[in-house]
């Protein structure tokens, strides 16, 4: 990447040095499991001002390995790596941080310093482990209004994620319609199918049964079950990849032209899929990888409405943009066309763009040029549209959270209209 | 084309008069959005447009205009039938694969369907051909081998379809571009009018 005219010397469209907080939620939350946590922990970034009117705040949802490190550097350059969104999220790019205020955050139960099974569990002073309850992506969303209440924000702008993000997204604008006026939804999906579960139940498979996995308990232990997480890790980024981008990039040659007749490394293809997975064990949790794959299996907001999503929609206001990649096979157009036609059923807004593109699912995170000008426009009425206040303040007493949702409680939806 | 009427495209123009306000529709092949942001602002007309060309993706984007990509050609499977009160198609019938199937399928998705072409039975096409030439006019201005139009039709060809298909025509109007010839355009519309608008509607509901 280009110039680095800016102190310091990042690139002139970075927002530069970034420093994660954690934000500590003193208040209760009931998960969908039934436990309760009596308080939780977030590590967030912001990049860009909240505006006056607090009208201009975009959340942030990550997929499955994502964390709060969304754009910026840790460090100053050189050798570091930049967020995992820092194509998208700077001064000038298609999130612009001149307009917006951009909070990123990891999920609870992640394993980058937000609550979660490698923090320690109150009661006994260890890390959480197996004991940690598995979340879901409701209990995320409702994690993450407790955090903008935290935060201030009583409505976002537009609340992005790509992905299991995606997911996030669309629970966000059936949740909470009065507090998010944009969803846009990126290579998601309205939910797993029988083959998305089935690569998930292997990767699980891979790190339940590693002998060094410990139950769950391997802290104690002083190891972790690389082994499973390596091959569960290998298996994601199979899924990540279209068979002609692997093709293009690795090919089917051998390294040294000739068989030698063991289970060395011996195709490209190979040391690529040993070193992505062993560079994800040194950054990543175990238990947070189960839960994160559980999550992604149990996602369907379709469940609670007659497995309609169209009647899930009809509680949705945002107005929502869906894209997706012509190469992604994962959660292949198909799906995102799902999504568009149950919101067309429920007469919402949308606007769906097919993105041309070799790499596969993995090409959320890439800045292909047609990509981010669907962004980039789309965001830029966004942009207009939050300069003018319109948002009322919370009425004395009123409920910011919406309590668990019982199960058939909510068919009628007629009410959030 | 000659005139624009407050920016707008005469056919479309006229279109946004035979809507009735308040309405759901869908825009096949709905360009830069020109035609449902219009109907949006005059009309209170809710709906979504369908588009296959980044350009045009970007301009809908740009305008507020609820875009949605897919190809006509690959028909409306995403939209139930009788989900919206107009299916429009301006000026691109003559584009798709099959243009009697598309028409199916407008009529199957919409309460009523409003299509728009160019009438290849103009005296200005027919007297290019008349002297052994493709037509180069202001409503088909585009060169023989750089078109897209891969089945242009006339009025009256168009008319023989609807009664082939028992479609019924609500309304017609035909529009010549660069005279007032509308009372002779009644008398012989498939030699004057450039272009034609129809609103139809299928047989069990006429």
């Amino acid at each position: 990447m280009p110039n680095t005219g800016v102190p310091g010397g990042f690139p002139a469209d970075s927002v530069g040095l970034v420093t994660p907080r954690n934000v500590a939620i003193e208040r209760p939350l009931t998960l969908d499991c039934g436990k309760t946590l009596p308080r939780f922990e977030l590590m967030v970034e912001t990049y860009g001002e909240l505006n006056a009117a607090r009208s201009n705040a975009i959340l942030i949802c990550h997929a499955l390995s994502g964390d709060h490190h969304a754009a910026g550097y840790h460090a100053p350059p050189p050798g570091q790596k930049p967020g995992w969104w820092d194509s998208c999220i700077g001064p000038g790019k298609p999130i612009d941080t001149n307009r917006f205020h951009v909070i990123a955050l990891n999920n609870l139960g992640g394993c980058r310093g937000s609550t979660g099974p490698n923090t320690a569990n109150p009661d006994t002073g260890k890390p959480w482990g197996p004991d940690f309850p598995i979340v879901t992506v409701r209990d995320w969303v409702r994690s993450q209004a407790l955090l903008a209440d935290a935060l201030g924000v009583r409505q976002w702008a537009a609340v992005i994620g790509g992905s299991l993000g995606g997911f996030q997204v669309m629970q966000w604008a059936i949740d909470f319609p009065g507090r998010i006026r944009h969803a846009i939804v990126i290579a998601a999906a309205p939910k797993l199918s029988a083959q998305n579960i089935a690569f998930n139940e292997i990767a699980r498979q891979a790190i339940l049964s590693d002998p060094e996995f410990h139950a769950g308990h391997f802290y104690a232990h002083g190891v972790v079950p690389s082994r499973g997480l390596k091959l569960a890790r290998m298996l994601g980024h199979i899924t990540y990849l279209s068979d002609a981008a692997m093709r293009e990039k690795f090919g089917s040659m051998l390294k040294s032209g000739v068989m030698s007749f063991n289970y060395d490394v011996e195709f490209e293809v190979e040391s690529y899929l040993r070193y992505q997975g062993q560079s994800f064990v040194d950054r990543f949790d175990a238990n947070t990888y189960l839960l994160m794959t559980k999550a992604l299996d149990y996602f369907d907001p379709a469940r609670d409405f007659g497995d309609s999503l169209a009647d899930a929609f009809r509680r949705a206001t945002a107005k929502f943009l869906v894209v997706a990649f012509s190469s992604d096979w994962r959660f292949a157009p198909a799906r995102s066309r799902e999504i568009v036609r149950a919101l067309v059923e429920a007469g919402r807004d949308v606007s769906y763009a097919l993105i041309d593109s070799q790499l596969g699912h993995d090409d959320f995170l890439m800045p292909l040029p047609e990509y981010n000008r669907v962004l980039r426009t789309y965001l830029g009425r966004v942009g207009t549209e939050s300069e003018i206040p319109p948002i009322p303040p919370f009425a004395k007493g009123e409920e910011r959270v919406l309590p668990p949702l019982q199960k058939g409680a909510a068919r009628s939806a007629g009410g959030f209209e | 084309m000659s005139g624009y009427t407050n920016g707008l495209r005469p056919d479309l123009a006229l279109i946004t008069e035979w809507i009735e306000p308040g309405s759901r529709i869908l825009d096949l092949g709905c360009g830069d959005g020109a035609l449902l942001a219009h109907l949006a602002k005059t009309r209170n007309v809710r709906g979504y447009g369908l588009e296959i060309d980044p350009d045009n993706i970007a301009r809908c984007l740009q305008a507020g205009v609820n875009v949605i990509e897919a190809d006509v050609d690959d028909g409306l499977k995403d939209f139930r039938d009788g989900s919206f009160d107009y299916v429009v198609m301006t000026q691109a019938l003559q584009a798709t694969q099959r243009p009697d199937r598309v028409v199916s399928e407008i009529l199957r998705v919409g309460r009523t369907g409003i299509v728009t072409f160019p009438n290849f039975g103009h005296w200005r096409v027919r007297l290019a051909l008349a002297l052994g030439r493709m037509p180069a006019t202001p409503a088909l201005p585009d060169t023989w081998y750089g078109t897209a139009n891969i089945h242009l039709c006339t009025v009256a060809d168009f008319e023989d379809l609807c009664r082939e298909r028992g479609w019924s025509v609500r309304r017609r109007s035909l529009m010549g571009t660069d005279l007032d010839l509308s009372p002779f355009s009644r008398l012989m519309p498939n030699l004057l009018s450039e272009v034609a608008l129809y609103m139809l509607e299928a047989p069990d509901r006429a």
